[in-house]
């Protein structure tokens, strides 16, 4: 299993896991559905490039560093998307975000076959 | 006339070393007696290079011919056999500059370092046994660090003179599931059994007075240490399970951190929102 794939998986899985963690709060869990499906949706973005960085950089902090950089700037556009419903949730959507980045740039790094080097 | 001791001695002395008029070597110095001979360094005048020149005092049909067989990085390769007038036998090989195993130990080494040494001396004995042929004899002080860190298995053993107390397997005849037991020794020598209970209980696997205990080959027994140094369960030990956990923790750091933060940031998110 290469590394994009490692990337995919685990940022769908991820995504989802931090999207279903709206139930927590009552006035989003009416719209959990469209949570978990956006917040599935950033994760695999978020784990398929990370992937794509882990093929081409074998380094752990560096995996770690994009990959929440990437979980920080996809959080960040739902946060925005989120915010011109009137309400705005940056922290409580970003925080998160941004170490589940971390997760999966780790994740990325550690598992999956690296590409072959080129001769 | 009356000659004190100590020209008697002297005589028997020179009267000991080795004629080496007819070959192209210059003796220098002796530099280890053992058992089967004495070692002596020597200077080839052909190839202008400082040798190590093993002097046999008890013939050992085949024995350089068995070791020139085994061209291995950790065995000390062989330049020449031969026969001196007197009709001692002898060879040269490669004259390794470093210390033995027993002076290296002396010294303070971290655990790592240690345990490259005894993957050295697994490899060497590994491959010699793919060749059908047995050390025999392994012990600290068969076996030279260099000076760059290069290690040597020398003095490969013959079933005369095999074995030293402490290194040798209890059973009578000596093949290669004894050198394992020797090679657990060596760990148990070089590794404080404090260090950790997996080596500790590697060690005890390879040096079990039965033979049938022991670990089945030297790449067995190799494949063991690689596990402990990369953090996983090992063979010879039936961990308990805090331990696991522990071992758990230590390779997946990292993760279990990230995981806690994670955790920690949404705990603090859902109890300091706004009502």
């Amino acid at each position: 299993m290469n590394k994009i794939v490692v990337g995919l998986i685990f940022g769908i899985v991820l995504g989802a896991v931090d999207g279903a963690t709206a139930l927590f709060y009552p006035e989003t869990r009416p719209l959990i559905a469209g949570i978990m499906v956006g917040s599935s949706f950033k994760g695999m973005l978020v784990g398929l490039l990370s992937g794509w960085f882990a093929r081409k950089v074998q380094s752990t902090g560096w995996g770690i560093v994009v990959g929440s950089a990437l979980g920080l700037l996809f959080a960040f556009i739902v946060a925005v998307m989120d915010a011109s419903s009137g309400k705005s949730h940056y922290l409580e959507i970003m925080l998160p975000g941004f170490i589940v980045g971390a997760i999966v740039g780790f994740l990325t790094q550690k598992m999956g076959t690296p590409a072959l080097a080129k001769s | 006339m009356e000659v004190s001791d100590s020209i008697v001695e002297h005589l028997r002395q020179v009267a000991s070393l080795p004629d080496l008029s007819s070959t192209r070597y210059e003796l220098e110095a002796e530099i280890g007696r053992g058992g089967m001979g004495v070692v002596y360094s020597a200077h080839d005048r052909e190839l202008d290079r400082r040798v190590a020149l093993k002097v046999l005092d008890v013939p050992l049909p085949g024995e350089a011919q068995l070791i020139a067989r085994l061209e291995h990085p950790g065995i000390v390769p062989i330049y020449e056999a031969g026969t001196l007038p007197d009709g001692r036998a002898f060879y040269a090989m490669k004259l390794v500059s470093g210390r033995r195993l027993d002076q290296y130990a002396k010294t303070d080494h971290p655990l790592a370092e240690r345990l490259r040494v005894i993957r050295r001396v697994s490899e060497a004995m590994a491959f010699a046994h793919s060749r059908e042929v047995c050390h025999r004899d392994l012990k600290p002080q068969n076996v030279m660090i260099g000076e760059f860190g290069e290690v040597y298995l020398m003095d490969w053993g013959v079933e005369a003179v095999a074995g030293t107390p402490g290194f040798r397997a209890p059973e009578a005849g000596l093949d290669k599931i004894s050198d394992i037991y020797s090679l657990g020794a060596l760990l148990q020598y070089l590794v404080p059994a404090s260090s950790s209970p997996a080596l500790s209980a590697i060690a005890q696997k390879a040096t079990s007075a039965v033979a049938g205990d022991r670990y089945s080959s030297v790449t067995a027994f190799l494949a063991d240490v690689d596990r402990f140094e990369q953090g996983l369960a090992v063979e010879a030990w039936s961990e308990p399970i805090w331990h696991r956990l522990q071992r758990f923790a230590t390779r997946n750091a990292i993760l279990l951190w990230l995981l806690a933060a994670y955790t920690v940031v949404k705990f603090l998110l859902f109890f300091l929102r706004k009502p």
